[in-house]
């Protein structure tokens, strides 16, 4: 036995230590691998020996190794023996292995439990201390869950060490077991009362952690944490109540006033730019109000950025740039006045500082300034070294200028020669956006056309200059732009033939293939100009010319290796053939000629389509042919660059529409129409597309493009021809004085004409983009509005919304916002609504159209359901002769009554404990009387089905009615809920109901009756319910969910216009968002987890859905479906 | 902090501590990434960047680069202070660290890391308190390191670390550390 230590003791001296293995891997440079895997095979001899320090030191070497990125996984039970040593230098090597090894996988963690417990309780600290870091490191909830009450109770710990880190830790078990938040919040909020100051500031720390994830619950500890950061002087601690208040002051305005003292003493008086730049961040992130106190402090940040941006310390400068952007958000003057400091950081060694300046410079521009920062930027971009830079640089000047529909842009010639200018750029790899730019103005902007034609010429005609140096170059995308504006608008060209000369240069086939092909094709319309402006003459030699011209050079092309250049040049190769054979027997051909080309081009926006109304009688959803191959819209998506250059292939044939496409646009459009301001009435046009429908007349299509063009105010526009050969420079000065000029003019011709087409306005640009801007913002306003409603809420209420938030710390701090309280909170809140819009209504009662603002709220928060709701309420009128015109109905005399509804069991259904028995749906109805008549006994009653019943008051019978609580006068409307019983949840329903009321007129009183259908969809019945991406990847882990996809094709909108979507009419929560990929979540009111993976790639969006009601699902999967077919 | 990575001019990565559960392959990948990032800056950058949805906040000590991750709304001015404490603690527990101190001794960089931060957060913001806890617990430690403890006295860090080699990794860090790189005037 003594033989046996010896000889282990003697073995130990041969065995490597750390040290050992740490020089051995650096003598072995060469062979590191194979050293190391010599190493790794000692060390599992090592650890089969019983000698515990052995196993340590070959424990201590793994974790060197694993840093080193080798798999030490296998080691895992070895390293929980060494952790159970109960020696500390053994323990802590253990503890140290098993916080850098172990993750949530690791199996034999579960092993642990009880000597980690053991190890809390022992009675040295400094054994307590380590079990505590390494749990800090691999907790999981099972840990969490059986530990989590020594934890709470080591919080108590005689040892301010032990506290702090107990204290510390708590916050990662509350993440992996919230259930144990609220029996720990109390002893937790002791301890911000500590009398040890790092066990304060540990308290401190957790607390401003969770309210981050949470705030509201920790409003009621603001009174504490106020006195907490007046009294103290620890930098840490302050820092981090700052940020706390910087979470709660958005729930509670009051708060924001009194916060202001403080902290604009703290600016004023700290010396550490750590707390200085937290509190500057702190009061930009509270400016809601605009008191006079708010309005000093925010001066005060901005004057203190702007030190930061002028000191020395790169790392202040960055954040003064980026705490600037934030404010440039809110109050974007305060910056703008700063634009000298911003510009000089242009020229910035720290390219991460420049591109910081750049950003800020994006939101900074003005119709007055943008000349003069673009003409910065340029000088920027001939100075700047590196091509990511310049780049960058170059992507930023198009940004800035082509924002907002080029809101900022004053004189188009002027960009033009800025994008002529630009394309000057070596070895740029952006020369396709500057191409769109040319040809987006171009097209769009009809008055630059002569303009721009002429410098398009000479582009062309020194195309060497762009190409020679190199092939690859990405500038040469530009000549595509140059090409097609000569050829589409060659009648401004002042030489065409010089031009057309220039684009059938031999160099020319160098240019990639996809240029040559429109060298080639708008060669063709050159041609054609040329010979209509050439037959005028007597002399047809000169038309002869160009044909043989045509006939010498197109053969060049015929050759080509590509086939679209290929085609295209051999087929004009014979038609100028054929033209040469007419005009040798003296035959007129322009006119033939130049009928090929013939049709102007108008620009149309993305969606014009969408607003072409269904003719009636047309079924959209019935498939004329089979469905094709799914490859379809994978044809579309490469070569998206140049959508402008579509319309001009499409021309001729207008009516290869996807006919399901255009049933989702009509659809969509009526309501575009009712809610848009900017619908333009348009007399029919002259290009009729749908013919063949019947009774198609009233429908204006392609009205956008004919009514008003595009166009530059016509002042600055004449004037700006004479001024073509100045110097561009003077151009610009001049430009200032005209755009003051106008200035002038516009503030006589007085405000709110913005949208008036009147040549005064600058933003002049198509209405159809304009439209198209105010369908995509939809559902972001959408949200704002709901939002609001819910602050307005509790704003109104404010003593309640405390004691509920008080109730929240108490009970169940960190779950979501279901709750008892706000169940009452909202009930309470609803008569009073109700009564403002009484007073509202009876303010403008003799306006029938003039809806009602709670109305309108109400509408954008469910509008889809709602018009059905409406459509259907209409539909089961009697037959009056306009079935959808509600006013018509109404001049006979009819009672009208709108009925809007929707469930919304997001806001009330939700009492937890009753789900076990059943669901419950509250369902708001608005009644509006739109009628000239008194209404009144009004009564709801739905026809049960067996899964959802209507909850009557207790004693009255299955089939009795539910009595409206109010009457309703001419015009007015009001609110009222129902609470339903659901049995099942996973299927959407249709409940049939009638509503009767009695019509009182001032002679006589009528019976009416109503009848209506209540729309349940499975979205209703889910809940936003956030979720930690932790507990979403267990939960797709636990393998009790179904799957099932979905795929959305042309989806056109940006990421998160549709993941703000998802969210807001389908109650998801997003979990965690990585470029193009999305993972959200929501639960439904019987707890059925939803999970969505949501990937978008070019206008395809795909979902992945897990659920553990297949059911469910598939409806769920459907109503997104119907939303995105919808927009 | 979601992690904080120590590593060498020459992208050795020297120490990890990771706040977050991540699988390894996914710290594998994320390491790579931001080594290749934070090494391509030039010395006369800012500290600062943003990377994926974090921002990343880095500094350069000698031949090792400290670099923490941190979310978006935490502040970097702080996480700058908490780089640079540490590397006082590591340079007053070595006495003049260098980063062979940290190649040979990680595991004390890690205890002192440990000490300094719990779970991403800062726990003792008084230096003395952190290295008075160290020392106590290398007393319990009854197994000295031997070799560490002979050298500590030694000025060569060479010689301490048990090598003999003129080596880069010599340089000692904190002494290309002004004390005024502080951005809080914090008191310990």
């Amino acid at each position: 036995m003594a033989l046996k230590i010896v000889k282990g003791s003697i073995d130990r001296m041969f065995d490597k230590n750390l040290q050992d293995l740490v020089r051995g891997i650096r003598n072995h440079k060469e062979d590191e691998a194979k050293y190391i895997s010599t190493c790794i095979d000692e060390i599992k001899q090592e650890l089969k020996q019983d000698n515990i320090a052995v196993k340590a030191n070959a424990v201590c070497k793994l974790t060197y190794l694993q840093m080193l990125g080798y798999d030490v996984s296998w080691a895992a039970f070895n390293i929980v023996e060494v952790m159970s040593s109960s020696k500390f230098t053994y323990k802590r090597i253990g503890y140290l292995a098993a916080s850098q090894c172990f993750h949530e996988n690791t199996d034999v963690i579960m092993l642990t439990t009880n000597q980690i417990r053991k190890d809390l309780s022992s009675p040295n600290q400094y054994d307590t201390g380590v079990a505590l870091t390494g749990l800090s490191c691999f907790v999981t909830p099972d840990l969490a869950r059986d530990l989590a009450n020594d934890i709470m109770t080591l919080m108590s710990h005689t040892k301010p060490y032990i506290r702090k880190k107990a204290v510390l830790i708590m916050y990662k078990v509350f993440l992996k077991y919230p259930e144990s938040l609220r029996p720990a919040f109390p002893r937790l909020k002791e301890k911000l009362e500590d009398p040890d100051p790092g066990v304060q500031s540990a308290a401190v720390n957790v607390i401003c952690e969770l309210a981050r994830r949470n705030p509201k619950n920790y409003l009621s500890l603001a009174p504490l944490f106020f006195k907490l950061m007046t009294s103290s002087t620890n930098n840490w601690v302050l820092i981090k109540i700052i940020k706390l208040f910087g979470a709660l002051t958005p729930l509670e305005p009051r708060l924001g006033k009194k916060l202001i003292e403080p902290l604009t003493n703290l600016i004023h008086s700290t010396s550490a730019m750590s707390l200085l730049y937290e509190c500057v961040n702190t009061v930009i992130a509270g400016q809601y109000s605009c008191s006079v106190g708010h309005i000093k402090s925010h001066l005060l940040c901005v004057q203190k950025l702007r030190i930061l941006i002028e000191d020395s310390d790169q790392n202040l400068k960055y954040l003064g740039l980026l705490a600037m952007s934030k404010i440039l958000k809110t109050h974007p003057k305060s910056v703008q006045s700063h634009k000298d400091l911003i510009l000089q950081c242009l020229d910035d060694k720290d390219e991460s500082i420049r591109l910081r300046a750049l950003d800020l410079l994006y939101g900074m521009v003005s119709k007055k300034n943008l000349m003069e920062i673009v003409k910065k930027l340029m000088i920027h971009v001939d100075k700047a070294e590196g091509t990511t830079y310049r780049d960058e640089l170059l992507t930023k000047i198009i940004d800035i200028c082509s924002q907002s529909n080029y809101q900022y842009i004053t004189n188009f010639e002027w960009y033009i020669s800025i994008l002529v200018e630009l394309t000057r750029l070596e070895g740029t790899r952006h020369g396709h956006l500057i191409a769109s730019q040319m040809l987006d103005v171009a097209i769009r902007v009809k008055a630059i056309r002569v303009f721009a034609v002429a410098q398009m010429a000479t582009l062309l005609d020194n195309a060497h200059l762009l190409t020679g140096n190199m092939q690859r170059n990405g500038i040469c995308e530009v000549l595509y732009a140059a090409a097609w504006i000569c050829g589409e608008f060659s009648e401004h060209l002042e030489n065409p033939v010089q031009t057309l000369e220039a684009m059938l240069r031999p160099k020319v086939a160098t240019l990639p293939g996809h240029i040559q092909a429109v060298y080639v094709q708008n060669a063709a319309k050159l041609f054609a100009t040329i010979l209509k402006n050439q037959e005028g003459n007597t002399d047809s030699t000169a038309a002869q010319e160009t044909s043989q011209m045509m006939i010498d050079r197109l053969p060049l092309f015929v050759q080509s290796a590509n086939l679209e250049v290929q085609e295209r040049a051999s087929c004009i190769l014979q038609l100028v053939k054929y033209i040469q054979k007419l005009q040798q027997k003296d035959v007129e051909v322009a006119e033939e000629v130049s009928a090929l080309f013939a049709g102007e081009l108008n620009p149309v926006a993305p969606k014009a389509q969408k607003k072409v109304p269904v003719p009636e009688g047309l079924d959209l959803d019935a498939w004329i042919n089979e469905p094709p191959s799914e490859s379809e819209s994978e044809d579309e998506q490469p070569k998206a660059i140049f959508t402008k250059e579509e319309p001009k292939h499409s021309r001729p044939r207008h009516t290869e529409v996807d006919e399901k496409e255009l049933a989702r646009r009509r659809e969509a459009r009526k309501q575009e129409q009712a809610n848009n301001p900017f619908y333009i009435k348009a007399s029919p046009s002259s290009q009729k597309v749908y013919q063949e429908a019947p009774g198609v007349e009233h429908i204006p299509v392609v009205q956008i493009d004919l009514s008003v063009p595009l166009k530059v105010p016509g002042l600055p526009m004449s004037d700006q021809y004479v001024k073509l050969e100045e110097e561009r420079r003077q151009k610009e000065r001049a430009e200032k004085k005209k755009k003051e000029k106008k200035k002038r003019k516009e503030k006589r011709s007085g405000r709110g004409k913005k949208h008036d087409s009147g040549p005064e306005s600058e933003e002049d640009i198509t209405p159809a983009h304009v439209v198209d801007i105010v369908t995509e913002e939809m559902p972001e306003v959408g949200m704002h509005l709901s939002d609001d409603v819910a602050q307005e809420d509790q704003n109104h209420l404010p003593v309640r919304v405390k004691i509920c938030i008080c109730m929240f710390c108490l009970c169940r701090p960190l779950a979501d916002s279901e709750k008892l309280p706000v169940r009452s909170h909202r009930a309470a809140g609803a008569p009073k609504s109700s009564a403002e819009d009484g007073e509202a209504e009876n303010a403008t009662p003799q306006e029938p159209k003039k809806k009602s603002s709670k109305e309108k709220r109400d509408k954008k928060k469910d509008k889809e359901r709602d018009r059905k709701v409406r459509l259907r309420c209409w539909k089961h009128f009697p037959p009056s002769g306009h079935k959808s015109d509600s006013r018509s109905t109404q001049s006979e005399g009819r009672t009208v009554v709108t009925f809007l509804v929707f469930p919304l069991p997001r806001k009330v259904c939700d009492i937890q404990g009753n789900l076990q028995d059943g669901s419950q749906v509250v369902v708001s109805v608005i009644f509006e009387n739109k009628s000239d008549s008194f209404l009144k006994s009004m009564e709801f009653n739905v026809l049960d089905s067996l899964n959802s019943k209507l909850q009557r008051p207790e004693g009255s019978g299955p089939h009795d009615g539910l009595t409206v609580p109010f009457q309703l006068p001419p015009g007015v409307s009001n609110e009222a809920r129902f609470v339903f019983t659901v049995q099942s949840i996973v299927m959407p329903q249709k409940l049939k109901g009638t509503l009767t009321f009695i019509v009182k007129n001032e002679d006589s009183s009528t019976h009416e009756k109503l009848d209506f259908k209540l729309h349940f969809t499975c979205t209703s019945y889910l809940i936003t319910t956030p979720c930690y991406s932790d507990a979403f990847a267990k939960l797709l882990e636990s393998g009790d969910l179904k799957s099932s996809s979905v795929r959305l094709e042309g989806v056109n909108m940006p990421f998160h216009h549709l993941l703000a979507r998802i969210c807001f009419h389908h109650h998801f929560s997003v979990v965690e968002r990585i470029d193009s990929c999305a993972s959200m979540y929501s639960r439904s009111i019987q707890g059925h987890h939803v999970c969505l993976l949501v990937k978008t790639s070019g206008q395809t969006v795909s979902i992945d859905a897990k659920c553990d009601e297949p059911t469910l699902l598939g409806n769920v999967l459907d109503e997104i479906k119907q939303t995105f077919s919808q927009c | 902090m979601q992690f904080m990575l120590l590593f060498s001019r020459q992208g050795k990565l020297r120490l990890q501590k990771w706040y977050v559960p991540l699988s390894d392959k996914e710290k594998k990948k994320i390491t790579r990434e931001l080594v290749q990032t934070v090494l391509a800056r030039k010395p006369k950058m800012c500290s600062f960047l943003e990377w994926r949805d974090l921002k990343i906040v880095y500094k350069r000590y000698a031949s090792l680069y400290f670099c923490c991750a941190i979310e978006d709304q935490d502040n970097e001015l702080i996480t700058l202070e908490i780089i640079h404490r540490y590397v006082e603690l590591l340079d007053k527990y070595f006495g003049s660290v260098c980063e062979l101190d940290i190649i040979f001794n990680f595991e004390k960089a890690y205890f002192i890391l440990d000490e300094f931060l719990l779970g991403g957060e800062a726990q003792e913001t008084s230096k003395k308190n952190v290295l008075k806890a160290i020392e106590q617990a290398d007393l319990l430690q009854e197994n000295i390191d031997f070799q560490m403890r002979l050298f500590a006295g030694s000025r060569d860090p060479a010689q301490r670390a048990g090598g003999n080699r003129t080596d880069i990794n010599t340089i000692f860090i904190a002494i290309h550390t002004p004390p005024s790189a502080s951005y809080s005037a914090v008191c310990s």
